[in-house]
C-alpha cells in the first residue's frame, strides 16, 4: 500500500475503515497461507509434494461453503451460534474479562433449552419456544454468573475459574441426561422430544428463527455497550477499575453482571442449536462452539460489527470444511489450525503493520492489557 | 470405633476421615503419578510467571510434547525397534520421544516468549494461540499420521521396584514406596521440585530472576538483561511442559488421544496460585488435586464397606460424574478461597519496555 500524503492529511470513512480491516483481512490470508503449507505438507504422507492439494482443498471449502444457496445457507446458520458466543467472548473483554468459559455457558444454555423444552413440548408454539430459549439464556447466565461472582468476591481468575466449569458442565451434562433428564424409550440416552419448541424454519430449508435472533441482537449489544450507561460503565470498568470506582461505579457489581450477560449470550447461542437445529441432547454433546468463539472475538476486534464478519468467516469454514474432507481427504481439524494462524498473525499485528505500512490502531482490544493486569491480583 | 462412628452428623464426618485414611495407602503411588504432569506443569508456570510472564499455554505445549513424544518414539521404534536397557524400560526409541517432546514444548515456549517480550502482544492472548493451535495440529496429524497406523507405540516407561524388605518397612517404607515406586519422569519430579525450589531462592539466577518478575526497571537499574532472562526462563520452562506431556504418553499410558490434556495444563495454573508461586507448595497443590482425582477412582472399585454405615449410604448416593469432576471443583474452591491472600509477582503479564522506548 503506497502512502498518500493528501489521503492521510484528509482521513475519510473509507480510509478509516480499510485501517480498520487490513490487519484482520492480512491475518485471514496469513492463516490460510500457512494452512495451505501445512496441506502440501502432509500431502506427502501419499507420496511426493502434490502441489495442487492446497489449492483443491481450499476449492472444496469454498464450494461447499459458497458454491449453492444450500451451502451459503449453512454458512449462515453455522455463523450464528458464533455471532451469539463471539459477542459472549467479546463483551467480556470490554470489561477487562476473559471469558474462557463461553463453551460451558453455551453447553448449559443447550442443556437448559433441551430439558425445558420436552417438558413444555406439549404447551403451544407461542408458550413452549420462550420457555425454552428463555431457560437457555437463563442457564447460560448462571455458569456465567459463578466465575463473576468468584472474582468479584474472591479474587479467582476467571481465565481458571472458567475453564474448571466448562469440564463440570461436561460432567452435570452427562448425569443428567443419563439420569434424571434421561427421556424413556430411546435406544440410547437423551432429552425427550421437543414437540412445540422446536423452533420454527423461516427461510430456505435450514433458517431457524434463532439464526434471525442471533443476528438481531448484534445491534442490541452495540446499543447496550455505546449508548447506555452501563455500556459506558462496563468500558470504563474493563479500561481501568480504579478509576472507575474513583468515579462512583462499583467494579464488582459490573463484573458479576458482564459475566453474567456473557453467560446469557452464550447459553442463546447453546439453545439454538439444540431448539432450531438437532432437537434433543444426548449424554456426549460437544461442540467447539464455544472455543471457536473466542477466535471470532478476537479477529472481530471485540466489536459486535467485527464479531458478525468474524463469524461469518468461520461459518463459512465450519460449512465447507466437510465436503473439503470428503473431496480432497484434508481431516476438518486443519480449521483448527488455520483458524489458530489467523490469531498468531493478529497477536503479532505490531509486525503485520510495520510490514504492510499502516498506521491504524493496534487490533487488540486496549482493554486486554486489564486482563492480563488482574492474573492473580486479588479482588478487583 | 463403631461408637464414635455412632454420633449422629458428627460421626459421618468421623467415619469420613477413618475411610479416607484406610484407603489412601492404597492409591498413594497414583496420587504421585497423577500428580506428576500437574506438578511438572506448575514448574513451567513458576519459570514464567516469577519473571513476570503470564503462561496460560502450559495446556498447549502438553500437549503437543505428548503428541510429538509419542510420535517419535513410535517412528523410531518401527524403524529401529531396540530393546530395553538398564532399569525402569528405559528403550533408544522412549528416549528420542522424550527429547522430541522436551523440544517440542521449548520451541512453543520460544514463540510465547517472542510474542510475549519482543512483540509485547497480550500475554494471555498468546497462550490462546498456543492452546488452540496445539488441539488443531495435534489433532490433525492425529487423524493423518497415527489413526491408519493402529500399532505404532513404543511402550511405556516402567515402574521402579523396591525390593520387598524395604517397603514392608513400616512408615519409612511406605513412604518409600509411594515416591520411588513410578517411572522415570514421576520420581524425577521430586528432585526437579527441590531444585528450582533451591535454585529459586538460594542462587543468583533466582535472586535475579524474582527482581524481574516483581520491578523489572530496577532490576535492569542494576545491571540485568531483563530481556534476556526473561526469553531464557520461558524457554527453559518448556522442559518442564514437555515433560509433563512425555508423562502422558510415554510413561501414564502408551497411547495418544485427542485433547488427552484434559485441562491438566490449567489446573497447573491453579497449583502454582495455591502454591504462592513457590515450586514445593505448587506440588503439594498437585498432589492435593492428585489426590482428589485418586479419590474418585477409589470409590468406584472400594466404596465404603459396612464399616462406615452412613457414609457408604450417603456415597452410593452421589454420582459417579461427581467424583470425575471432583479436581476440577476442588480447583475451584481453592482457588476461591486461597487467592484473595497470596500475591503473584507484581510485574506479571505486563510486557517490559526499557525508558525512552516506545513501541
Amino acid at each position: 500500500m503506497a502512502e498518500n500524503p493528501v489521503s492521510r492529511s484528509r482521513p475519510t470513512l473509507i480510509r478509516r475503515i480499510g485501517q480498520l480491516v487490513i490487519v484482520p483481512a492480512a491475518a485471514v490470508v496469513g492463516g490460510f497461507v500457512v494452512g495451505g503449507v501445512i496441506i502440501l505438507i502432509s500431502s506427502l504422507a501419499n507420496g511426493g509434494l502434490d502441489f495442487g492439494l492446497p489449492f483443491s482443498a481450499y476449492g472444496s471449502l469454498f464450494q461447499g461453503a459458497f458454491g449453492s444457496l444450500r451451502g451459503i445457507l449453512f454458512t449462515i446458520v453455522s455463523a450464528a451460534p458464533l455471532v451469539l458466543g463471539g459477542m459472549a467472548v467479546g463483551l467480556g473483554f470490554k470489561a477487562g474479562l476473559f471469558n474462557i468459559g463461553a463453551q460451558g455457558q453455551f453447553l448449559m444454555g443447550a442443556l437448559g433449552a433441551a430439558a425445558i423444552g420436552a417438558y413444555v413440548a406439549g404447551a403451544p408454539g407461542i408458550v413452549a419456544i420462550p420457555a425454552a430459549i428463555g431457560a437457555g439464556a437463563l442457564f447460560g447466565a448462571a455458569w456465567g454468573f459463578i466465575p463473576g461472582a468468584l472474582k468479584a468476591w474472591t479474587g479467582a481468575h476467571e481465565v481458571v475459574t472458567t475453564i474448571m466449569l466448562n469440564f463440570i458442565a461436561g460432567a452435570l451434562i452427562g448425569y443428567l441426561i443419563t439420569g434424571p433428564l434421561e427421556a424413556p424409550g430411546f435406544s440410547f440416552s437423551r432429552t425427550g422430544p421437543l414437540g412445540n419448541a422446536e423452533l420454527p424454519i423461516l427461510f430456505g430449508t435450514s433458517i431457524h428463527l434463532g439464526v434471525f435472533i442471533a443476528f438481531l441482537l448484534i445491534p442490541v449489544v452495540w446499543w447496550i455497550l455505546w449508548r447506555s450507561t452501563l455500556g459506558f460503565e462496563i468500558r470504563t470498568v474493563g479500561a481501568n477499575p480504579d478509576a472507575a470506582r474513583y468515579a462512583g461505579m462499583h467494579p464488582a457489581a459490573i463484573t458479576i453482571l458482564t459475566m453474567s450477560l456473557c453467560g446469557l449470550l452464550a447459553g442463546l447461542a447453546g439453545a439454538g442449536q439444540i431448539l432450531g437445529i438437532s432437537h434433543f441432547m444426548n449424554a456426549s454433546y460437544g461442540s467447539s462452539i464455544g472455543f471457536d468463539s473466542i477466535s471470532v472475538a478476537l479477529l472481530g476486534r471485540a466489536h459486535p460489527v467485527g464479531i458478525m464478519l468474524a463469524a461469518l468467516l468461520f461459518g463459512a469454514l465450519r460449512a465447507g470444511s466437510g465436503l473439503m474432507q470428503i473431496q480432497a481427504g484434508i481431516p476438518v481439524e486443519i480449521i483448527d489450525v488455520i483458524q489458530a494462524m489467523v490469531l498468531l498473525f493478529l497477536a503479532a499485528d505490531v509486525m503485520l503493520r510495520r510490514l504492510l505500512r499502516v498506521r491504524g490502531p493496534s487490533i487488540e482490544p486496549d482493554e486486554l492489557a486489564t486482563v492480563s493486569k488482574t492474573y492473580g491480583s486479588g479482588t478487583i | 470405633m463403631d461408637v464414635v462412628y455412632a454420633i449422629p452428623i458428627i460421626g459421618v464426618l468421623f467415619q469420613f476421615i477413618g475411610y479416607v485414611i484406610e484407603v489412601t495407602p492404597g492409591i498413594a503411588p497414583i496420587v504421585v503419578g497423577l500428580a506428576a504432569p500437574i506438578a511438572l506443569g506448575s514448574l513451567c508456570g513458576i519459570m514464567n510467571e516469577r519473571s513476570g510472564i503470564v503462561n496460560i499455554g502450559i495446556e498447549g505445549m502438553m500437549l503437543s510434547g505428548a503428541f510429538a513424544g509419542f510420535l517419535a518414539a513410535g517412528l523410531f521404534h518401527q524403524a529401529f525397534g531396540g530393546e530395553g536397557w538398564g532399569p525402569l524400560g528405559i528403550t533408544p526409541a522412549l528416549l528420542v520421544g522424550l527429547l522430541a517432546a522436551v523440544a517440542t514444548a521449548m520451541v512453543l515456549s520460544a514463540l510465547h516468549a517472542w510474542l510475549s517480550i519482543t512483540v509485547a502482544a497480550d500475554q494471555i492472548i498468546s497462550g490462546v494461540i498456543i492452546n488452540v493451535a496445539a488441539l488443531g495440529l495435534t489433532g490433525y496429524l492425529n487423524r493423518l499420521l497415527i489413526s491408519p497406523n493402529p500399532r505404532l507405540g513404543a511402550g511405556t516407561f516402567s515402574s521402579f521396584r523396591l525390593p520387598q524388605e524395604i517397603s514392608d518397612f513400616p512408615v519409612v517404607g511406605w513412604v518409600l514406596e509411594m515416591f520411588v515406586e513410578q517411572g522415570p519422569i514421576a520420581m524425577s519430579v521430586i528432585l526437579l521440585v527441590v531444585l528450582l525450589q533451591i535454585l529459586l531462592f538460594r542462587s543468583r539466577w533466582g535472586l535475579r530472576t524474582r527482581a524481574v518478575g516483581e520491578h523489572p526497571r530496577a532490576a535492569d537499574t542494576v545491571g540485568i538483561n531483563v530481556i534476556r532472562l526473561r526469553y531464557r526462563n520461558v524457554i527453559v520452562g518448556g522442559i518442564f511442559a514437555g515433560l509433563a506431556g512425555a508423562y502422558l504418553t510415554l510413561e501414564g499410558t502408551g497411547s495418544f488421544q485427542n485433547n488427552m490434556t484434559a485441562g491438566r495444563g490449567f489446573i497447573a495454573l491453579a497449583a502454582v496460585i495455591f502454591g504462592r508461586w513457590t515450586p514445593i507448595g505448587a506440588w503439594g497443590a498437585a498432589l492435593l488435586f492428585a489426590f482428589s482425582g485418586a479419590f474418585g477412582q477409589a470409590v468406584r472399585i472400594r466404596p465404603p464397606g459396612d464399616a462406615y454405615p452412613d457414609l457408604g449410604t450417603i456415597m452410593s448416593a452421589i454420582p459417579s460424574q461427581v467424583y470425575g469432576a471432583l479436581p476440577y471443583i476442588v480447583t475451584i474452591v481453592i482457588l476461591a478461597g486461597v487467592v484473595g491472600r497470596s500475591l503473584a509477582p507484581a510485574a506479571v503479564g505486563r510486557p517490559y519496555q526499557k525508558e525512552g522506548k516506545t513501541a
